[in-house]
């Protein structure tokens, strides 16, 4: 039986069907864009020259170097043998097999989904694949976008395509306003604590409502990166002229007659009205405060505004019992106020929270403001194209007269595969999407906020929002 | 890949949910471009702790893991398979596993197999009764058997099929390559390509 009213999932993922499996087999799927970066594709080029294979298409791959790259002196050679030896790898891979490569250095290097987008690559009702979980992030445009594993990124390149079992579908409705100092993190983190880290598992996400339509492109890349974190396989936003104003002009975007077609197609996307969604879940955007984490799952978060939770307070025996272990390795007290915590890092950057939008918000408030002592801030833009138009306006001064640290463009502390690490015992406020134990450096201590509340932070030495300033 | 049809080896208890992939294997040996050895990243944080359950000699040789629920969230990282498999572990039990990470699984022959929390409660019981006992892992019939206790297990009928061949996915779609190059023919102007790779001719 074929459904007549469909999501924005099922459209974009029948129009990809290459073959339809038979009897339980998934169906195969085409992708449009394959995106490359130094950890996951190596072994995965390994497995094509054994086998004899060659990259089918090279046109529609892409790699750039961000996980292991230094944000620091990125003129001289990189200071890890082994983080050089990786990014070495990706580098003769590129050429071997034909493929356009980002360096360090050139203009369009940065994290891998700021990259994408940034181009012009991520477009509306294309699929995209990456060996990296944060991939959800190209679902803002309404493309159907998953992070794989280092075998389908062999698989990608052999064959341009995935076998894929449906996934379920689930929408997130968040209508409303949101008041001021409130941000799409903020909406994610709070969808995340609602459902759980397992809550979204074997669904794609979209999210909906007029609260979403509200929001810039940058801040639905934020709520569709962290989808992975509510165990989604994919996130999505439906396109519209939020998404097509973004996009127009950019060096890989559609011109002229294809501009046309393709703004015709994309409008064919959005759900159909009587479409049914496997499951459904409603925030009211009008009442959401900053939401902060205080454990060490991206689920165990709270409105800044209240207090660590007691484990008593859960029911389920495993959330729990993760409380009370999450509260030793966190190093806090259940009712302690989440406003009286100190940190020590501040962290603005990762593909969640490192785009020119996410910086000119933190700089607003950074403005004219004094850090407070003791107190580190780095600042890594997503990308050497988004550091540079951060220059031109002015925002690196803002940010090297605040006191915080102006680097260059990577995953940095976000999970410190390079130095940018926090030593043991460190507690930051980071703009990142993991708050697990030992991500951002051996026993680091994390909470994950808003860009807001990272400055906020940053001014006031313990986890603050924007408003907290004015009340000063 | 290898064949599976049935494994016994000794059952790991693993009392935690949402095991991450970053503990699985931290960020930090994600350098390497290997494929294999890994099995001393495997864990490598909680290996400190002396009171971890690989670091109890009865469950070091361990080759079943049974872990709390949301196994395997988090980072993509196949390494995260490999740490296990390399390490020795055949097959992880658990009620709920991440969807990237079950997928890796089945790329590299470890079985991730879905049981429900009640049963992942009676087999951390009786493997805490009888350290370093034995549990057998059929694939043919999705089941574990501890001693008396046998346990089924869900694992998606595809997967299972594939594993209990050995056969390679790039293997098996490259025999769909007329459907592809026909599919790549319809495909419309707009889609986005790539620039050449720089000095490619």
């Amino acid at each position: 039986m074929t459904k007549t009213n469909l999501t924005l999932a099922e459209k974009v993922w029948n129009d990809h069907v290459v073959v339809k499996g038979e009897n339980g087999a998934p169906d195969l799927l085409f992708i449009d864009l394959h995106l490359l970066h130094e950890v996951t594709s190596p072994q995965a080029f390994d497995g094509l020259r054994l086998a004899g294979r060659q990259v089918r298409r090279p046109d529609l791959t892409i790699a750039t170097e961000d996980h292991n790259t230094p944000t620091v002196d990125i003129d001289k050679p990189i200071a890890d043998p082994t983080s050089r030896t990786q990014i070495e790898a990706l580098r003769h891979n590129a050429k071997e097999f034909g493929i356009r490569i980002h360096s360090l250095g050139d203009i369009e290097q940065g994290i891998v989904h700021v990259v994408g987008p940034q181009l012009g690559l991520t477009m509306p009702g294309i699929t995209v694949v990456c060996g990296d979980s944060h991939t959800s992030t190209h679902g803002a445009f309404g493309a159907l976008a998953l992070g794989i594993g280092t075998s389908e990124v062999e698989h990608v390149l052999a064959t341009q395509t995935l076998p894929l079992k449906p996934f379920k579908t689930m929408a997130i409705n968040v209508e409303g306003k949101l008041r001021a100092g409130v941000t799409s993190k903020d909406i994610i983190l709070a969808v995340i604590a609602k459902i759980g880290t397992g809550g979204g598992q074997g669904y794609v996400l979209e999210y909906r409502g007029s609260a979403i339509r509200d929001l810039s492109m940058e801040a639905r890349m934020t709520i569709c990166n962290m989808s992975i974190e509510a165990g989604a396989r994919a996130g999505m936003v439906a396109p519209d002229q939020t998404t097509y104003d973004y996009l127009k002009g950019r060096v890989h975007a559609p011109e002229g007659t294809d501009w046309d077609d393709a703004v015709r197609y994309w409008d064919s996307l959005a759900t159909d009205s009587g479409a049914e969604f496997d499951a459904e879940v409603f925030l009211d955007a009008n009442t959401l405060d900053p939401f902060v984490t205080w454990g060490t799952n991206p689920g165990q978060g709270v409105s800044l505004n209240d207090v660590v939770p007691f484990p008593d307070s859960f029911t389920d025996p495993n959330e729990k019992a993760a409380a009370v272990r999450a509260l030793e390795y966190m190093d806090l007290v259940a009712g302690t106020k989440m406003k009286d915590i100190k940190v020590d890092t501040v962290f603005l950057g990762s593909c969640t929270n490192s785009r020119i939008e996410d910086l000119r918000a933190a700089a607003a408030i950074l403005k004219g403001r004094t850090k407070a002592e003791n107190v580190r801030m780095l600042v890594v833009p997503g990308s050497a194209r988004v550091r540079l138009e951060a220059e031109h306006e002015g925002l690196d001064k803002i940010f090297l007269d605040f006191g915080a640290e102006w680097r260059f463009a990577g995953c940095s502390m976000c999970l410190g595969m390079n130095p940018d690490q926090l030593a043991p015992g460190e507690r930051a406020a980071s703009t990142s999407n993991r708050n697990f134990e030992g991500r951002q450096g051996k026993g680091a201590r994390t909470h994950l906020v808003s860009p807001l509340v990272a400055a906020a932070t940053a001014i006031r030495g313990t986890l603050s929002a924007p408003a907290d300033l004015e009340e000063n | 890949m290898e064949k599976f049809t049935t494994f016994t080896g000794i059952a790991v208890p693993l009392k935690r949910s949402n095991v991450d992939t970053d503990q699985i294997i931290p960020a930090v040996y994600l350098k390497r471009i290997t494929k294999t050895g890994f099995e001393d990243a495997l864990f490598a944080s909680w290996r400190n702790d002396p009171e971890f359950v690989l670091n109890d000699p009865a469950y070091k040789h361990g080759s079943v893991l049974v872990a709390g629920p949301d196994f395997g969230t988090g980072s993509s990282r196949e390494h995260a398979v490999w740490a296990l498999r390399d390490y020795g572990f055949k097959a992880v039990l658990s009620s709920k596993f991440a969807d990237i990470f079950k997928g890796n699984s089945g790329k590299q022959g470890l079985i991730a197999g879905e049981i429900t929390d009640e049963d992942t409660e009676k087999l951390w019981d009786a493997i805490l009764s009888n350290p370093g006992v034995e549990i057998t892992i059929d694939l043919v019939h999705r089941t574990a058997t501890l001693g008396d206790l046998t346990v089924e297990f869900s694992i998606d009928e595809y997967t299972r099929w594939r594993l209990l061949e050995g056969l390679d996915d790039i293997g098996l779609t490259l025999r769909d390559e007329s459907s592809i190059t026909d599919f790549e023919s319809r495909r419309p102007n707009w889609m986005p390509k790539t620039l050449p790779a720089l000095g490619a001719k």
